[in-house]
């Protein structure tokens, strides 16, 4: 239920278009592109009250308010932003944008190729979170904005904020790293792999180019997002809201839907399948698996690597979160501490496993806030 | 610097403030809401880190503009790189750290000194409660026998010998009672004591 009293209220998207060609990580080229966003709250005179949320793998730039009174569903961290919220809109300006690559909006494999005049399909290139770093930035010229108040992000946002403080250390003031990994472990990638396997055999994929065919790769999408959802949940919470609980009661000896996970998990998989392209899936997945800021350095040392960071950092895990485990965001904080930055950490007692991330657990908030008001007291009224 | 330091809200602050170079790099183990690092930032102008497991306290932290890392003591310092701070404190913790050996060897080895404080357990009046058939409870030693979180209470004695046993040398000590230093019998008369000390050259 959103609280219509502290939300954002109303929003709509808007639209950034950018003519200046953008040289990808994969080498390819993207002569033009377009990126959507939303905003909440207002930008200052001096523009230094900006915050930039990065979103994750099947997250966009809707990450507050609605779109219409009757609108039944809220961004998707409406929970912590919004008017009196741990990132308040009354004090800062807010700014959610969907990722090169995504399908809500912002160019992506479905778009037009205006050299075609076909969807991009197969041919859109591979991005990075490296590219969606740079291109957040060009984001940010064409808004004024010159550097961040924070930056923050969860799970595959997190590694975008992690991505900004190496690259551009002098345009954030704070860097905010929730439920994230410096990089993905092998477990982790095979996770990826089996969900990208699911939609490259579905035989309604047809190389990526589906769209020209009238159909989507939905059973592969499925599958994909039935996985994921997995990992996300901890074991814990999964056996306290599932069990073995039967939908008739008794077994019926079939394939058919029985135990309630099994349910929720197909209900889950089949909302996602209607809602999301599969290409972006495919590219998001790969995206994390790329991500490794050790990658350019000889020595593959996290330490070298956030050498450049002048950030200060949050960085936040919870405890029940297996596919980015604490451990993981303590190698971040560790690398910080190697080199001498303002850091803290939090481990955050939650039983959601990775989702906890998005929950409104209180403690969390409380941090949030907390850290938050921080932020606030480095920005000019 | 605004030039306003609060007081010291323990005793035991103003004297590892007087301890602590100016700019020094400190490492606060157990570190509760941060104030001994608040405190120390803003009279000695030091760069720090809390460690600290409660979660109320990361947020207390937080608020006081304390950076602090939630872990637990217990499972060591690996995080921390051998000889990157100037001092590690241990203010009001050894008492209830269960592996003392280790956390003492790992302050030495992530700090070029390390400062203790603990309460006294050979203080009069915890002798005197103990001779009425008592646990002591004191304004150090708050709980009772049931929920009190020490188990590894000393006298100062006892954490002098431990030092001679352990190669740590021993640079300073101050005894207090009331927030008064206490030279006449410490070990009867202070009710709490407070290191400094370094790895002793073997």
């Amino acid at each position: 239920m959103t609280d219509i009293l502290s939300s954002v209220g109303i929003v709509a998207p808007q639209v950034a278009r950018f003519s200046t060609p953008i040289t990808l990580r994969s080498g390819a080229v993207m002569d033009s592109y377009e990126l959507v966003y939303e905003t909440y709250g207002t930008l200052n005179a001096d523009k230094s009250n900006a915050i930039l949320v990065c979103h994750a793998l099947s997250g966009n730039h809707h990450v507050a308010g609605v779109y219409s009174e009757n609108d039944k569903y809220s961004g998707w961290w409406d929970n912590i932003i919004g008017p009196g919220k741990p990132i308040d809109t009354e004090r800062f300006f807010v700014i959610g944008v969907n990722n090169l690559g995504g399908c809500h909006g912002s160019t992506g494999p479905a778009s037009i190729d205006p050299k075609t005049g076909k969807p991009f399909g197969a041919s859109f290139p591979v991005v990075t979170v490296d590219d969606w770093v740079v291109t957040q930035a060009r984001l940010a010229d064409q808004l004024g904005i010159k550097r961040f108040a924070a930056i923050v992000g969860g799970s595959l946002g997190g590694m975008q904020v992690l991505q900004w403080s190496i690259a551009y250390p002098e345009r954030l003031a704070h860097a905010l790293v929730i439920a994230a990994a410096p990089k993905l472990t092998a477990q982790n990638i095979a996770f990826n792999d089996v969900a990208r396997q699911a939609i490259l055999t579905d035989p309604d994929f047809h190389g990526g180019d589906y769209y020209a065919h009238g159909v989507t790769p939905k059973r592969g999408l499925r599958l994909a997002r039935m996985l994921g959802h997995i990992t996300y949940l901890s074991d814990d919470v999964m056996g306290t809201k599932f069990g073995r609980i039967l939908r008739s009661g008794a077994f019926n000896f079939s394939y058919d839907v029985e135990f309630e996970i099994e349910s929720y998990l197909r209900y889950q998989g089949d909302k996602f399948a209607e809602s999301f392209d599969a290409n972006t899936y495919l590219l998001m997945t790969k995206a994390l698996d790329y991500f490794d800021p050790t990658h350019h350095h000889e020595v593959g040392n996290l330490s070298t690597a956030l050498k450049p960071a002048k950030a200060n950092f949050l960085v936040v895990s919870f405890t029940t979160d297996w596919r980015f485990a604490p451990d993981r965001s303590r190698e971040i904080v560790k690398a910080l501490l190697d080199n001498e930055r303002t850091v803290s950490y939090a481990e955050i007692h939650s039983k959601h496993g990775h989702d906890a991330f998005l929950m409104p657990e209180a403690h969390y908030h409380d941090l949030m806030r907390a850290y938050m008001n921080n932020v606030a007291a480095g920005v000019t009224k | 610097m605004n030039g306003i330091i609060a007081s010291p809200a323990r005793s035991d602050f103003a004297a590892i403030a007087r301890w602590v170079n100016t700019g020094a790099k400190v490492l606060d183990l157990g570190c509760g809401d941060g104030s001994l690092l608040q405190y120390l930032q803003q009279a000695r102008g030091v760069k720090g880190y809390g460690v600290e497991i409660a979660d109320d306290n990361i947020v207390a932290c937080v608020k006081n503009g304390v950076n602090v890392i939630q872990m637990n003591l217990e499972a060591g310092l690996s995080i921390f790189e051998s000889g990157s701070f100037d001092y590690v404190i241990l203010s009001q913790t050894l008492q209830a750290m269960h592996n003392t050996e280790v956390i003492i060897r790992e302050m030495l080895r992530v700090g070029r000194q390390g400062i203790v404080t603990f309460p006294n357990f050979g203080f009069w009046r915890h002798r005197w409660q103990l001779l009425q058939g008592h646990m002591p409870v004191s304004t150090e030693l708050p709980y009772q026998w049931f929920d009190t979180p020490n188990v590894h209470l000393c006298t100062l004695e006892d954490f002098e010998t431990f030092c001679n046993g352990h190669g740590v040398h021993i640079l300073e000590r101050l005894v207090m009672n009331h927030g008064q230093a206490i030279s006449f019998l410490p070990n009867l008369l202070g009710s709490l004591a407070v290191y400094r000390f370094e790895q002793a050259i073997s």
